[in-house]
């Protein structure tokens, strides 16, 4: 488990990074916190010549709220996002779902951004992401463009980021008023990824459920939006038979497969398990 | 607790068997100040690293190394050299009847028979060279099928792994009583399962380590090695290298867990040795996580039928075990991968009156990784199927199963008992144990809280297993084999020149805590205060002999020595000193590092004294007495094949039957290991031990495809128990110490993990009870529990 030689280069601004990777081409790889790409290395399971740290790049970590926004740089810590108020205040499902992400020795390192650009299918953040209609601003040395969340994630560690890009931030609607969040997973220890877990979001004014954006992971290539499954909440209040009517739509939102450990039934079984349970949180249902 | 002999309840010295000493090497470790195998660094080291086979059997056409020959690389070594160097080895037992195995060399030359078994060793200035060089070493393969399942490996249509030996059986053990099928016959209930247990991995913090160094001008090789066996190494490495043994040196450091991973030979070993002897340099090999998980030797991969019959009446009147179990392509050496089986033919019903008792278990060769012992070899298999039938009965009969227990326990008054498989217990404390547990459980409070929260949807189980678990072993279990592995242990217990004393062990330490275990039993028997005494271990060239830390024989055997010896050394100075003193040595005592009149507690010398007299002032010394202040002392327990420890654990949990996911609420332990020397080192033995149990009860499997490939060979996807999802642990003891030794010491290693998988199987299927589910295969994962439940279909 020793990675192969690769040259190490820090570059100190943006500039710079997108030299080095124009340079360098497919031969380089960007390294951030590292909690994903160095154990790739150590197994040999990547090889690049070139590791481009973009850790040196400070302006791109932190957290700011501006107009309804609230962005994410790149580079933030896990840590930092579990632990910072306006997280807490603006974007409560993160707020849940980030004591769930891996160990706090892993988050301590971890950054936002490294776990969206590798777009694990189990991993909390980009379910997140979907969930809240967030937006990534995505820079190359021509041009910066924003892709949506919906639009970002487009197959197993597979996204709409093009060779020469680098993912800056993340922007998200700050919570409006009668909107909730829900976060669950089921994971069998604490901080391993998910068999199968559930971010949702969603209105409820006056006892009717409204807008509600259910995002699953773990079920497939990549975090799935069930649109299906929310459309049976739609305009209601939360009941049991809402709660059926969604689990027995979830058929048309995911395909599970088998993994190693769990059939595709049981994860199925499961997603629908959690729709009920998370429903319930997010409707403040006692269940 | 027996008294430890010397020191009388007046004495200033604390006797210290028996105290809660925190271990006298944790502020070294937790100092970062501790030397494992990977910290020694050694001029001119260079390092190994493995091409190992990618397949679970294949032919090995040709093996091109040309591309390998890179900068910094030093040699590529391949199969056929290294066996031109090394004898190969056969893991069979003499007195195990028809066990049987072939030669097996340290590097695959023609065929390998694993994924994952040594093919090559590239030697290399680092270890990243080493890795990177071994990816350029080109091997040609004709991919063989593959034997993966115990269940057909016996069967005329599959592949032969050794065709020399005519059929994939290894070994086959039965045990009979006679009357089992009339028993049967005439029950008026009988229950029967089958209970699966999956091959899982000891995954050691520390993983397989060897440093090895070899100076041709003496023929002298000296290993470092992450062992819990120094003199077993000494002798494999000596008669299979051909060098002199006192010429082979085994130093075992700082071991980082061993739980029986590192008691096997292993091939990449002897071939770091064989790079090492090839080079005249000294190499070094660290198994990574990933290369461990293919090359440990493995364990618990049973499938046991079994069924009992019991009376109306309320008791079990017969048991009838059929176990079968996949080996690797080889029976382990030198230690054979009998043992489970034969435990598990041996101990099935144990801990009950067998009125009538049958058992077979079969070992069977797969081409998947080697298979051997691991903490509580075979225990966990025959306590899950005894458990598991005596619950099954329990409820068919609408008994409690803590009284059904009860009832069917080997009466208090039978010991010793001689088993039906021969096996002789010399005394258990069931009776007592059972009692102390359902106090400690609340046993009564908890039924109560369970019927009233099955009301509500809440589905808790609680789950007993009592156990038996076997420890000081006689040579019955390899010397009498015809394997070189003492049963016997040494101390030496020297006293130095300002009056402490140092003690060398044949055991040692491995994370365990023998270190203080030695220190206790000899301040006490010596009566110096713990800080004057120095343990000496892990060290073939400076200890005396012994067979070193397996099958819970550390303190019981080894520490009888330390017992013996302190004893001996004790009196060496008494006499002395009555000599000295013109006073007789009966009326003597030695006290807080000074011998004291003990009448009066008044000093006569320092001990400080006693040994300037000895050694610098010889003047003082009649010319006719000689004083030995360095004395060596061995022990070995020759009474029984093991002298056994009993016990019972209780598991108490929540079944979420929407998920299927088991939360652990809380597991108790009361367990018999006779005198203890220190009470938080045997707690925390068997707190470590109850969750390598729940490890296998709920998480740790290896996983293969049907061509032998190890699916899940990471900490990412073998689940290892991780402390958060640990329930609290309580421990409790009765103490029945053996007569077979002074100081009476059983062993604690091994039987928290006998007991708790069993313990948690049959809370989970009490749980499970209103919804007439039940679950027997392990580990017990939310996919099984979902698929009891109906769930999934």
């Amino acid at each position: 488990m020793k990675a192969p030689a690769f040259a190490y280069v820090k570059p100190a601004s943006l500039a710079e990074t997108f030299e080095l990777i124009e340079r360098y081409g497919e031969e380089a790889r960007l390294l951030a916190g590292g909690q994903s790409l160095v154990a790739a290395l150590n197994m040999r399971l990547a090889a690049p010549r070139v590791l481009i740290d973009i850790g040196g790049l400070r302006e791109f970590a932190g957290i700011n709220v501006m107009e309804g926004t609230l962005a994410i740089g790149a580079l933030t810590r896990h840590r930092d996002v579990e632990r910072s108020p306006e997280i807490a205040r603006h974007l409560p499902l993160l707020h849940q779902a980030l004591p769930h992400v891996a160990h706090a020795a892993v988050r301590n390192r971890g950054t936002f951004g490294g776990s969206i650009a590798f777009a694990d299918p189990a991993a909390e953040l980009p379910a997140c992401s979907l969930a809240l209609d967030a937006k990534f601003l995505i820079a190359s040395k021509e041009r910066a463009r924003r892709v949506a969340a919906r639009e970002f994630f487009k197959g197993l560690y597979e996204t709409a980021m093009e060779p020469g890009e680098i993912l800056l931030a993340g922007e998200f609607p700050v919570l409006e008023s009668g909107y909730r969040s829900a976060f669950q997973e089921l994971a069998r220890r604490h901080g391993d990824y998910a068999i199968v877990g559930l971010a949702a979001h969603g209105r409820l004014a006056n006892g009717v459920l409204s807008d509600v954006r259910l995002a699953y992971f773990g079920v497939g290539a990549t975090p799935v939006l069930a649109r299906n499954a929310a459309a049976a909440f739609e305009g209601k209040a939360f009941s049991d038979a809402a709660v059926s009517a969604a689990q027995a739509a979830l058929e048309h939102d995911l395909e599970p497969s088998d993994d190693i450990h769990h059939s595709a039934a049981a994860k199925m079984h499961l997603a629908r398990v959690l729709t009920g349970r998370v429903m319930a949180q997010l409707a403040g249902a006692e269940r | 607790m027996k008294s430890a002999g010397g020191p009388t309840a007046a004495s200033r010295t604390p006797n210290y068997i028996g105290v809660p000493l925190p271990r006298a090497n944790a502020k070294r470790l937790l100092a970062g100040r501790g030397q494992y195998v990977d910290d020694i660094r050694l001029p001119r080291m260079v390092h190994a690293a493995f091409v190992r086979s990618p397949y679970a059997h294949a032919r090995i056409v040709r093996i091109d190394t040309t591309e390998a020959h890179v900068p910094g690389v030093l040699r590529v070594i391949t199969g056929a050299e290294v066996a031109g160097m090394c004898r190969p080895y056969v893991g069979v037992l003499a007195h195990v009847k028809g066990m049987r195995s072939a030669p097996q060399y340290p590097l695959a030359a023609d065929r390998a028979r694993w994924q994952g078994e040594p093919v090559a060793a590239v030697i290399a200035e680092t270890r990243a060279l080493a890795e990177d060089a071994a990816q350029l070493v080109r091997v040609e393969w004709e991919e063989l099928p593959a034997v993966t399942d115990a269940e057909t490996a016996l069967e005329p249509a599959t592949p032969v792994i050794h065709p020399e030996l005519g059929d994939n059986l290894c070994f086959e053990r039965r045990v009979d009583s006679g009357g089992v099928d009339e028993a049967f016959a005439r029950a008026d209930q009988v229950v029967e399962a089958t209970f699966v247990t999956t091959r899982h991995t000891a995954v050691t913090l520390e993983p397989r380590s060897i440093l090895a160094d070899f100076n041709p001008a003496e023929r002298q090789l000296t290993v470092w090695h992450s062992t819990q066996v120094p003199y077993m190494m000494q002798w494999i490495l000596a008669r299979h290298f051909g060098l002199s043994e006192p010429r082979v040196r085994v130093i075992a450091p700082d071991v980082g867990g061993g739980f029986g991973l590192k008691i096997h030979t292993y091939g990449d070993e002897l071939a770091t040795v064989a790079a090492a002897i090839l080079l005249g340099r000294p190499v070094k090999f660290i198994a990574d996580r990933l290369e461990s998980f293919v090359s440990d030797f493995h364990a618990r991969g049973h499938c046991v039928k079994a069924r009992m019959a019991v009376s109306k009446a309320g008791d079990i009147l017969a048991v009838d075990v059929d176990d079968l179990y996949g080996i690797g392509p080889y029976s382990g050496y030198p230690r054979g991968s009998a043992n489970e089986g034969i435990q598990v033919a041996n101990l099935v019903g144990a801990p009950y009156q067998q009125r009538a008792y049958r058992a077979r278990s079969r070992a069977v060769f797969q081409n998947k990784p080697m298979y051997g012992q691991y903490r509580a070899v075979g225990h966990p298999i025959a306590c899950i199927t005894s458990e598991g039938l005596v619950d099954l009965a329990a409820e068919a009969l609408g008994r409690d199963p803590a009284e059904f227990r009860r009832r069917n326990y080997l009466p208090a008054d039978a010991y010793p008992h001689t088993l039906v498989s021969g096996l002789t217990f010399e005394r258990l404390s069931q009776h007592e144990a059972l009692d102390k547990l359902l106090a400690m459980m609340d046993y009564r409070r908890l039924r109560a809280e369970q019927a009233e929260l099955r009301k509500r949807g809440v589905y808790r189980g609680i789950g007993l297993a009592s156990f038996v678990e076997n420890s000081n072993p006689s040579s019955a279990t390899y010397g009498q084999g015809g394997v070189s592995i003492a049963a016997q242990d040494a101390c030496t217990i020297k006293l130095t020149a300002t009056g402490g004393i140092t003690v060398a062990s044949s055991i040692n330490e491995i994370g365990q805590g023998g270190y203080a275990v030695i220190s206790q039993i000899a301040a006490t028997l010596v009566g110096v205060p713990i800080e004057q005494v120095k343990v000496v271990i892990g060290d073939t060239e400076v200890t005396p002999y012994g067979g070193g830390n397996w099958g819970s024989r550390g303190t019981g055997i080894g520490g009888e020595a330390v017992f013996q010896a302190g004893k001996a050394l004790r009196a060496n100075i008494l006499n002395f000193v009555a000599r000295l003193t013109e006073s007789e040595a009966s009326l003597l005592e030695i006290r807080d590092g000074s011998v004291v009149e003990a009448a009066s507690g008044a000093v006569r010398m320092s001990l400080e004294e006693v040994a300037r007299t000895a050694y610098f002032q010889t003047a003082r010394v009649p010319r006719d007495f000689q004083p030995e202040l360095t004395v060596t002392r061995s022990y070995a327990q020759k009474t029984y094949a093991g002298t056994y420890t009993n016990g019972i654990q209780a598991s108490h949990l929540e079944v979420d039957v929407d998920t299927g996911f088991v939360k652990l609420l809380r597991h108790w332990v009361v367990d018999d290991c006779g005198t203890i020397v220190n009470p938080l080192l045997a707690d925390e033995q068997i707190r470590g031990a109850v969750v390598q149990g729940i490890g296998a009860a709920l998480y740790e499997q290896c996983l293969y495809s049907p061509e032998g490939q190890l699916l899940n060979g990471s900490l990412i996807d073998y689940l290892v128990p991780m402390a958060g999802e640990m329930p609290d642990i309580e421990v409790g003891h009765t103490c029945t110490p053996t007569a077979t030794s002074e100081l009476g010491a059983k062993g604690a290693g091994e039987a928290g993990t006998a007991g708790a998988a069993a313990a948690i199987m049959n809370a989970l299927n009490d749980a499970l009870r209103p919804y007439h589910a039940r679950v027997f295969t392990l580990p017990f994962t939310p996919e099984r529990v979902l698929r009891a439940l109906g769930k999934i279909q």
